[in-house]
């Protein structure tokens, strides 16, 4: 059965911090984040590299703010989209802190979350951190074609997002987790990695209906529900297959890959996508919001689209999974 | 809703791409660069080049372009809005290769860029030689029979 | 009058090839890459058959540009140097008719690799 996991202690976000791209920096959502590199490289000789040093400026800054030392720290709970997660390993090494990295394609920021409350509320530690990032140049590798290739893109296609988001979890701390529920993966039959919002938008249904089955809450108790990367067409299949439930979302629905670009004049298709998409909206805008008393409870839902290139020229389809957490005041 | 149903449903509501506009655009653009090999080619016979080894240079000065758009990182800007029209003259091969080759630097000239240079084109190069093989098989045994 | 018949067909042609590769992208499942490949293969079937040379003569750069021009040098170089060396000639001569642009593909993408610097996207 899927557990829908109600914190007692009231596991809190002590800090966050946000790191950004030149896109990013220049989209509708621009100014909350709190730091960018101008050509989207951080100083770094590759691209894998470039990622590791905004997971380690995120992590920098995150700790800089919550005031506490590296040895406060217990654990680290760190990934992105790369080969054997090596962006968060290299990057957040020099920390000296135990690391745990895990992969949940564009959810990992929201499954971060979720596990790190679960162990402060079992006490497995004190404080811990989650950092997620995603980089548009080492996922094109990886994912897609060599980024001088002329290529067109469909109109459903979404843009990886470049940007990384650090939380440090505690137990003191004005924006409490305040239940969380782990995603079962969904294999609707999509093939189209051209399309992953319809890929993923399953997986949140999944998720969704049945936090609201398991727990007493109901849509409209939230101020924002928030989707990590669905972008345009995965948002609208969202709003759609919940309606047929009876599930009415349309008024209080955001999407982290539709409010990091302007995806007509920036030319982002169906908008953004990949796990740092998703943590540096949180971060950056959604709980500087909340901190500054404008929201008070939000339901944050991170969708992945857990496939690679291999599986795809096998001709598999693409499964997916949603991760949801209950943030609030 | 089933897998299949489900598939219908989001290929239904998926927004096309504009074929129109990009049909157009890849006629145009496609068609220009077929014209500008025309005048290199007319070039290099009026400099008394003889017609065959012109219709290579003719290509090869494509090529070169390709390079050089490609490297001022514009290539894949054009081809966003040409589409086939960049894709399928001998500028979207050498794009391809050019590409991979700058990508996969970071990974060392031997692992890398050696490689990984025919990531793209190499199927292109592969069934062309082996279907031409082919075909000179089938010719060779074929003049027998006349 | 006629060079501007030349250029006019050459365009149109080049156009048309470059359409129908188009179609396919939006309204197929194909990817480029497979595009590209049924586009040589056709050239050296369409040349093997004898379809394409009158092409070629009609438009000129608006046939051998587009891909199915590669194939169309593959499957005339190998028709060539079968004739001239037997059987040999059938793996000899499709490299050797395209060499020019293949090796100079490499070389530039060599270069290329050398003297790029990376840039974001």
């Amino acid at each position: 059965m899927q557990k829908f996991i109600k914190f007692e202690k009231s596991p809190s976000i002590i800090s966050c911090y946000s790191v950004v791209g030149k896109h990013e920096k220049e989209g509708p959502i621009g100014e909350c984040f709190d730091e960018y590199s101008h050509d989207d490289t951080f100083g770094k000789k590759s691209w894998e590299q470039a990622e590791s040093e905004m997971q380690r400026m995120a992590l920098r800054g995150a700790i800089n703010k919550s005031g506490l030392n590296n040895d406060e720290i217990d654990l680290l709970i760190a990934g992105d989209l790369l080969n054997q997660c090596v962006g968060s390993t290299y990057g957040l090494v020099s920390f000296d802190i135990p690391y745990i990295g895990i992969y949940g394609a564009c959810s990992t920021c929201a499954l971060g979350l979720a596990l790190g409350a679960s162990l402060l509320e079992g006490g497995m530690c004190e404080k811990c951190a989650s950092v997620t990032s995603s980089h548009y140049c080492s996922s094109e590798r990886q994912f897609r074609f060599p980024l001088e290739y002329g290529g067109q893109r469909t109109p459903t296609s979404q843009w990886t997002v470049t940007g990384s988001g650090a939380f440090i979890l505690g137990k003191e701390g004005n924006i409490k987790i305040k239940s969380a529920m782990f995603g079962k993966s969904v294999d609707m039959g999509v093939t189209d990695i051209n399309n992953m919002g319809a890929a993923m938008a399953p997986a949140a249904v999944d998720t969704i209906c049945s936090f609201l089955q398991n727990s007493s809450h109901r849509v409209e108790d939230f101020d924002m529900i928030v989707t990590g990367d669905l972008g345009y067409e995965g948002s609208e299949i969202l709003k759609d297959l919940l309606l047929s439930k009876d599930i009415d979302i349309r008024k209080n629905h955001v999407d982290c890959g539709l409010l990091i670009y302007d995806r007509f004049s920036q030319d982002k298709h169906a908008g953004g996508s990949g796990c740092g998409c998703s943590a540096s909206v949180l971060a950056g805008n959604i709980l500087k919001n909340m901190e500054a008393g404008a929201i008070h409870d939000i339901l944050f839902i991170g969708t992945g689209a857990l496939m690679n290139p291999m599986t795809l020229y096998q001709g598999q389809s693409i499964p997916s999974i949603a991760h949801l957490v209950h943030i609030g005041r | 809703m089933n897998k299949e149903d489900y598939n219908k449903y989001i290929s239904m509501r998926a927004k096309k791409s504009p074929i129109l506009k990009n049909c157009c655009f890849a006629f145009l653009i496609g068609g220009f660069i077929c014209t500008l090999g025309r005048v290199f080619l007319d070039a290099y016979i009026y400099f008394g080049i003889e017609q065959k080894d012109a219709s290579s240079l003719a290509s090869m000065t494509l090529i070169f372009i390709a390079f050089v758009l490609t490297c001022f990182g514009v290539f894949d800007n054009i081809a966003k809005i040409a589409g086939g029209g960049t894709l399928v003259p001998i500028t979207g091969f050498a794009n391809s290769i050019v590409s991979s080759a700058i990508d996969s630097k970071s990974e060392g000239y031997i692992c890398g860029v050696g490689a990984k240079i025919f990531s793209i084109a190499g199927p292109v190069i592969l069934y062309g030689i082996t279907s031409g093989v082919l075909y000179g098989i089938i010719y060779y045994f074929c003049t027998f029979l006349r | 009058m006629d060079i501007f018949l030349n250029y006019l067909f050459a365009f149109v042609i080049g156009g048309a090839f470059c359409v129908i590769a188009q179609i396919l992208i939006d309204k197929t499942k194909l990817t480029p890459a497979r595009i590209l490949v049924v586009y040589v293969c056709a050239g050296v079937f369409l040349t093997a058959i004898g379809v394409y040379e009158p092409l070629v003569k009609f438009a000129s750069t608006g046939a051998t540009v587009p891909l199915t021009g590669f194939g169309y040098s593959i499957a005339n170089g190998v028709r060539e140097a079968v004739d001239q060396k037997g059987l040999l000639g059938a793996f000899t001569g499709g490299l050797t008719a395209t060499s020019g642009g293949i090796a100079l593909a490499i070389v530039l993408g060599f270069i290329a690799s050398l003297i790029t610097s990376r840039k974001s996207k």
